[in-house]
Order: structure tokens, then C-alpha cells, then sequence
């Protein structure tokens, strides 16, 4: 009697980034043709080959349909009334921190993502992106004295154009999928990361993306490259206000790995996850997707998506290179009635590559969980192995979960493993526990941690207390 | 029966409790008072409603209580949450304790330890003053230390998940324990463990409720009080004698007991 409730209760957590910064943008109109784009464009300066790469986009995105394979229900997404461009008014130059808006200084302030000098995280630099631009990245001289670049990827159009030139598009095209290709249309943002030959970045660097207006979509463009026997480990993290409406995120996340290097990728999603009805959210259709070219590179996601009315990812690894590693380890909880179709491929193409897949999914109220995963091991990937676990939590009996694992393999000298299971947290744990004197709150959320802990390990440090915080909130009800 | 007056003032009193889940009526009136120092044992057959009855003391969210009152130190706690109900004192050996994956034993033992002491205002105790502790306490349920770093009872096995049961009471030192079937499906030794964990923890000061259906639990720990249930009701109360009666005569004796509407 009592607990019923509680469970509901106990996964209504007030989303506490939904504000909005009352602050002057500059918004070109709504709607999407060639005008528009060539309009971006003009906007950042742009050279004519990134044009020509958007304009060839967009041909390709008009030819395309919206996908409709994932087990996601939604209202048609109507493109034509979404604005493309959105930037907080700032001085046509900034050249230091001193001269960027108080207001969106003060809003990551609040994201708990200082960015003054006085107070900025110490051992991460940060590259802070309000709607379309970047606002600011720290610690980018220190970061210069090893070779690393770490900027906006405008500020990287403008200052390393040979390397956008040569890297852009090559692991996703733009005529991957449907949201790829808006996405290298219309791309604003995003972050550039670039670690030079035989370098450890001194740092983690990290990406924080805030969606502040409610009728733009935001289109983030990140690009890592990791050269031969360099490392680097990146986070990204994201919120947005509450609005009624939904608001499009469609971002493109591409890295690549030579020889030897590794890049560890690891995300805290937490856009607006529309209300107790369903009204508003984030729709979060990304393409994330890593190119392991070098012999024994290595590139690992790590995600905890807990936000997004919609949540419709996959980052992979393209596993070519001898040896080369691929893992993905992924938390993804859903609440009332948010929706999530997320995993990851791995492509194996060369011989001896290994890939490792570990995803928990746990779905609260009345959402829906989807993991859906390819492993494929081509002709030519002899001696390589995947393993995959993939793991359901449900809470309550309103919640659904389901796994689509695709396995095809061309080369029968390799091997795959698949494990799966579902559990539910059940009264009868939660009564037992609680029968020790551990709070409900707390039961829920002991259950939850043990049930991620394989993921959690994964994570960098600072993140997996965020992580586990971050799940223990959205878990946390009104109770007390 | 108990009505000769005690000097201490009961540890817990059940007073013409009615409760039923879905609706459907399981418990029809029962009392039972139990003093510091007391050993009850309650027996009676399957679905009489003894775990029922044990459940509902520890505040299992499924049965509503429709009439009567628990008392426990002299205080109603009808409304009380479960984890309010451990953390002052009262113990629920669970028939068939629950799996929960993923949540370290040692850490599930910690957290629940601290709540108690917490409540006691004692100091809470980091793990590693915790595993000081704990190691002493497994002696008495003659437990590996392996059995800290495994899941909460998971891939336990029967006389595992029992012994665990007695770890956890020797733990949280409650005012009253109540033991539902703790004794079945062990073996003599590990009912010997068992056994000698709850005369550990019996003491002057503390309570004991038996549920059992065998007579050999309680040739290791003699009750004061055995009480036969049957329907929702306490239909008989004798002492220790009464246990060895019923194994000889069965339930059906009993049923001469019920008393019948007219």
C-alpha cells in the first residue's frame, strides 16, 4: 500500500538545470533551405570547402527519410519550425573571459561549470557551448605548451583548417543516416580536440553543452583526433531549460585513433527530460562513432544518459586497425515516460581486434528502454572476439525494457559472446531492506549503484560521483 | 495464562490485531505480549497466518492492519515504517530471505548497522571499523569472511542465507527478534549454528519469537510460552510441554481448541 506509492514518488526528482538565462540572441529566422545554410555559414566565416560540405548535406538529407526502425513513438518532427542559428549577443571579438556576458558566465556558474580564472575546475579544461557557439574554453595555453589543441570547432575551422579538411566526415558521413546529415547541414559547434604524437593530454578536457532556447535546435559537431601513441580523456556533459516544447539536439561526435592511442569518451546526458506527462524534452537523435585506423588503438565510450523525452543513440567503433580495442559501457535510465533507443555497433574489420560491450538499462514509471547493439566481425577480422552483457532493471510494473542485439559475423574465426537479463526491483528487496532500517530512498538508489557498478568502474573519477549522485537524484522522490 | 503481573514493562504487545491483504482477512484477532527475557514459540499449520503475523510486526507494506494495536515499548507503531521498526529495535529472521544482486553483503551489513546505531547514538562505523566488527560476529555463525564480498545472499545457499539471517540479527542486537522458520531446511549442524546464535543474542533484556513447525529448534532453545495458531487466531498458549504434546497428538488436537461461532 504505502510502498506503491513511494515507488512512484520516489522517481519524481524536479529537474534542477531548467532555468533559462534571460539573455539577448541573436535567432535568424525558422526554417531550413539552401539560404539558411549558406546564412550559417556567411555567419562563421567560413572557407568555401566546408560550404560546399554542408550544401552537399543537405542534397543528400532532403533525398533521405526519417528513420523509423527504433522502438520510439513520437510526433513528427516538423523541420521547417525549428531555427538553426542561435547566439547570445556578445562583442563582434572577445579576447579574454573579461568581456564574455556576465549572464552566460554566471548561467555555467550555476551548471556547477565555472569558467572565470578565479574559480575554474582545476584539473579539467572545459569548452562551455551556450545554443550554437562556444563560449569559452579554459586552460588552452597550458593545454598549447604539449601540442594539444582544444577549441571550438568554429575557432579550429578558422585556425586548423587542414585538419577539419582532412578529418571531417571520414568516420561519419554525411550521408550516414538522416540526423547525420541535418547535422552536416546545419552543424553550429562544438569541440575540437587534437593531441599530437607521443602526448598524454596533461588533463581531462571536457565539453559542456547547454541548450538555452527553446525553439533552436542545437547541432554540435565534435571532432577528436588522437595521433600515434598520444591519449586523451574527454567528458561532455549537458542540460537545458524546461520548456512545453520539444527541442531538437542532433549532434555528430566523430574521433579518431592512429596507432598506438587511446581516447577515452565519456558522457553524462543530462538534457530536460519533459515532464510527468510527457509535455517537452529534449529529442536527442546523435551520431556518435569512433575510427580505431591505427594498429592497437583503443577508443572506449562510457555514457550515463539519465535526461532527453527521446533518447536515440549509438556510439560505435570502427575497428580496423590490428589489435585495435573497442569498448562501450553504457547506463541509460529512463523515467515517467521518457524514451530510450540507445547501444552501439562494433565493427570489426581488422584481424585480432577485441571489443567489449556492457550496457544497464533501467527504466522507471512509465518509459520505455531499448538497448539495440550490432557486433560484426567482417571477412577479414580473424582472431577477434567481442563480449556483450546487457542488462535490464525495471521499477514498478509500468516500465518497459528490451534488447535488440544484431549479431552477423563473415569470418568464423572470431568470436562472440552475448549475455542478457532482466530484473525488476521487487517490494519484496525493497521490504528486506528496509526491514534492516535502510530508508527506502536509499534501498532504491543501493540497488540501483550495485546494478551500474560494472559501468560506474569505468567511468573517470570526478564523473562516476557525478554519475552516482546524478542517478541517486533522479531516483529521489518529494518523500522527507 | 500470562496474566500474573510482571515487575518490567512489556517489550511488545499485540493487542486484537486484525489485518488482511487485498482484502482478504488473514489475521482475525490475535494477542501476544512479550516480556524482556521471554522466548515465545508460535506454531501452527502452513497458512495459519504466523509469518503473516511476523510480517506485520515488522511492517511489511502489503497488509493493512483493520483493527487492534502493535505496541512496542509501551509505544504504537501501526504507522511506522519498516526501516523506523529495525532501526528501534525490532528483528525479522526472514523465512526466505531475499536476493538483492549488485549490493555488496559487507556493505548492505555496514549501512544497515549504522542506521541502527545511529538511532542507539552511537557512533556510525567506517569500514574498516566495521570489518573489526563483523569479524567477530561471523564467528558466531561460523561464516567466511568470502561471504562479505559476495551480492546479498545471492547464489547462497539455503543454510548460507539462514546463517546470514543470524549474522545480521547478532549485528543489530535488537530488542526482540523474531525468527520465521529460520530452522527449516537446515541440517543438524547448521541448526546448531543457528540456535547458538539466538541464545547469543537472548539475554534478560531482550525478546524471542519463534515460528517453527519442528520440535527440534526447541530442544536446543526452550520456549516460556508456546502459542498454536490456527485461522488468524491464537487458539491455544501452554509452555514448553505444549510443543512436545502437539508433536505427539498433530494440528488436528488442536482443532478441538477453535472456537466456533454459535
Amino acid at each position: 500500500m504505502v510502498n506503491k506509492n513511494l515507488v512512484k514518488d520516489v522517481v519524481k526528482e524536479p529537474y534542477k538545470y531548467g532555468f533559462v538565462t534571460d539573455i539577448e540572441t541573436e535567432k535568424i529566422e525558422k526554417g531550413l533551405n539552401e539560404d539558411i545554410i549558406r546564412l550559417i555559414s556567411q555567419k562563421k566565416e567560413e572557407p568555401k570547402f566546408l560550404l560546399d560540405f554542408r550544401l552537399k548535406a543537405f542534397k543528400k538529407w532532403q533525398k533521405m527519410k526519417e528513420p523509423d526502425w527504433a522502438a520510439l513513438g513520437y510526433k513528427k518532427i516538423d523541420y521547417q519550425d525549428i531555427i538553426y542559428y542561435s547566439a547570445p549577443k556578445q562583442k563582434e571579438k572577445i579576447a579574454s573571459l573579461d568581456e564574455v556576458d556576465p549572464k552566460l558566465l554566471e548561467t555555467f556558474d550555476k551548471l556547477g561549470i565555472p569558467l572565470t580564472e578565479q574559480k575554474k575546475l582545476t584539473n579539467v579544461a572545459v569548452d562551455a557551448v551556450f545554443d550554437s557557439v562556444s563560449i569559452a574554453t579554459t586552460f588552452r595555453e597550458e593545454l598549447a605548451e604539449h601540442g594539444v589543441i582544444f577549441c571550438s570547432i568554429s575557432e579550429a575551422v578558422k585556425n586548423h583548417a587542414d585538419l577539419i579538411e582532412k578529418y571531417l566526415g571520414t568516420v561519419v558521413p554525411a550521408s550516414d543516416n538522416y540526423f547525420a546529415a541535418l547535422n552536416s547541414a546545419v552543424f553550429s559547434d562544438g569541440s575540437f580536440v587534437y593531441i599530437p604524437k607521443g602526448v598524454t593530454c596533461p588533463m581531462d578536457l571536457s565539453s559542456y553543452f547547454r541548450i538555452n532556447s527553446g525553439d533552436s535546435g542545437q547541432f554540435e559537431r565534435t571532432l577528436i583526433i588522437a595521433e600515434e601513441s598520444s591519449s586523451v580523456s574527454y567528458l561532455e556533459g549537458c542540460t537545458a531549460p524546461m520548456f512545453d516544447t520539444n527541442t531538437l539536439h542532433a549532434a555528430v561526435v566523430e574521433l579518431i585513433a592512429l596507432d598506438d592511442s587511446s581516447i577515452k569518451y565519456s558522457t553524462v546526458q543530462n538534457w530536460y527530460a519533459g515532464d510527468e506527462e510527457g509535455i517537452g524534452g529534449i529529442f536527442n537523435f546523435v551520431t556518435k562513432r569512433g575510427k580505431c585506423l591505427g594498429k592497437r588503438s583503443k577508443i572506449s565510450w562510457s555514457q550515463v544518459e539519465t535526461g532527453s523525452a527521446i533518447t536515440w543513440k549509438y556510439p560505435s567503433c570502427l575497428l580496423l586497425g590490428e589489435e585495435s580495442v573497442g569498448e562501450f559501457y553504457s547506463v541509460a535510465l529512463t523515467n515517467n515516460l521518457q524514451q530510450a533507443d540507445t547501444g552501439t555497433k562494433m565493427i570489426h574489420i581488422g584481424p585480432k581486434t577485441k571489443s567489449t560491450i556492457v550496457s544497464k538499462g533501467i527504466s522507471a514509471g512509465n518509459s520505455k528502454n531499448s538497448y539495440r547493439g550490432l557486433v560484426k566481425m567482417g571477412t577479414k577480422a580473424t582472431g577477434s572476439r567481442n563480449y556483450s552483457q546487457c542488462d535490464s532493471m525495471l521499477i514498478g510494473d509500468q516500465a518497459s525494457a528490451n534488447t535488440f542485439p544484431y549479431i552477423k559475423s563473415q569470418q568464423p574465426n572470431s568470436e562472440i559472446e552475448h549475455e542478457a537479463s532482466t530484473c525488476r526491483i521487487s517490494e519484496e528487496q525493497l521490504f528486506y531492506l528496509q526491514s534492516r532500517g535502510i530508508e527506502f530512498e536509499e534501498a532504491v538508489s543501493m540497488m540501483v549503484s550495485g546494478f551500474c557498478r560494472d559501468v560506474f568502474n569505468q567511468l573517470p573519477m570526478e564523473f562516476a560521483a557525478e554519475a552516482d549522485k546524478l542517478l541517486a537524484l533522479k531516483l529521489e522522490g518529494s518523500v522527507g | 495464562m500470562q496474566s500474573k503481573m510482571k515487575e518490567s514493562h512489556p517489550i511488545l504487545e499485540v493487542k486484537n490485531l486484525f489485518a488482511s491483504t487485498d482484502n482478504l482477512p488473514i489475521l482475525k484477532g490475535v494477542s501476544l505480549t512479550v516480556y524482556p527475557g521471554e522466548i515465545h514459540a508460535i506454531m501452527g499449520r502452513n497458512g495459519c497466518g504466523k509469518s503473516t503475523l511476523s510480517k506485520i510486526i515488522a511492517g511489511h507494506p502489503s497488509y493493512k492492519i483493520t483493527n487492534g494495536d502493535i505496541k512496542f515499548l509501551g509505544e504504537n507503531i501501526n504507522s511506522l515504517e519498516p526501516e523506523e521498526r529495525s532501526q528501534s529495535g525490532i528483528f525479522l529472521g526472514f523465512q526466505y530471505p531475499i536476493e538483492i544482486p549488485g549490493v555488496s553483503n559487507l556493505e548492505f551489513l555496514r549501512v544497515s548497522t549504522n542506521a541502527r546505531r545511529k538511532f542507539l547514538n552511537k557512533e556510525e562505523l567506517d569500514t574498516f571499523d566495521f570489518e573489526e566488527l563483523v569479524k567477530e560476529k561471523l564467528e558466531i555463525v561460523k561464516m567466511d569472511q568470502a561471504f562479505l564480498s559476495r551480492s546479498v545472499n545471492q547464489g547462497f545457499s539455503g543454510g548460507e542465507k539462514k546463517r546470514n539471517e543470524i549474522l545480521q540479527m547478532a549485528l543489530l542486537e535488537p530488542k526482540i527478534a523474531i525468527l520465521d522458520e529460520t530452522d527449516s531446511g537446515l541440517d543438524i549442524d547448521a541448526l546448531r549454528i543457528v540456535a547458538s546464535g539466538i541464545k547469543r543474542i537472548s539475554n534478560a533484556q531482550t525478546g524471542i519469537i519463534l515460528i517453527t513447525h519442528y520440535q527440534r529448534l526447541l530442544d536446543e532453545i526452550k520456549p516460556n510460552y508456546v502459542h498454536v495458531m490456527s485461522d488468524g487466531q491464537i487458539i491455544k498458549t501452554g509452555e514448553s510441554d505444549l510443543a512436545l504434546e502437539l508433536e505427539k497428538k498433530g494440528y488436528e488436537w488442536t482443532d478441538n481448541f477453535i472456537k466456533r461461532p454459535k
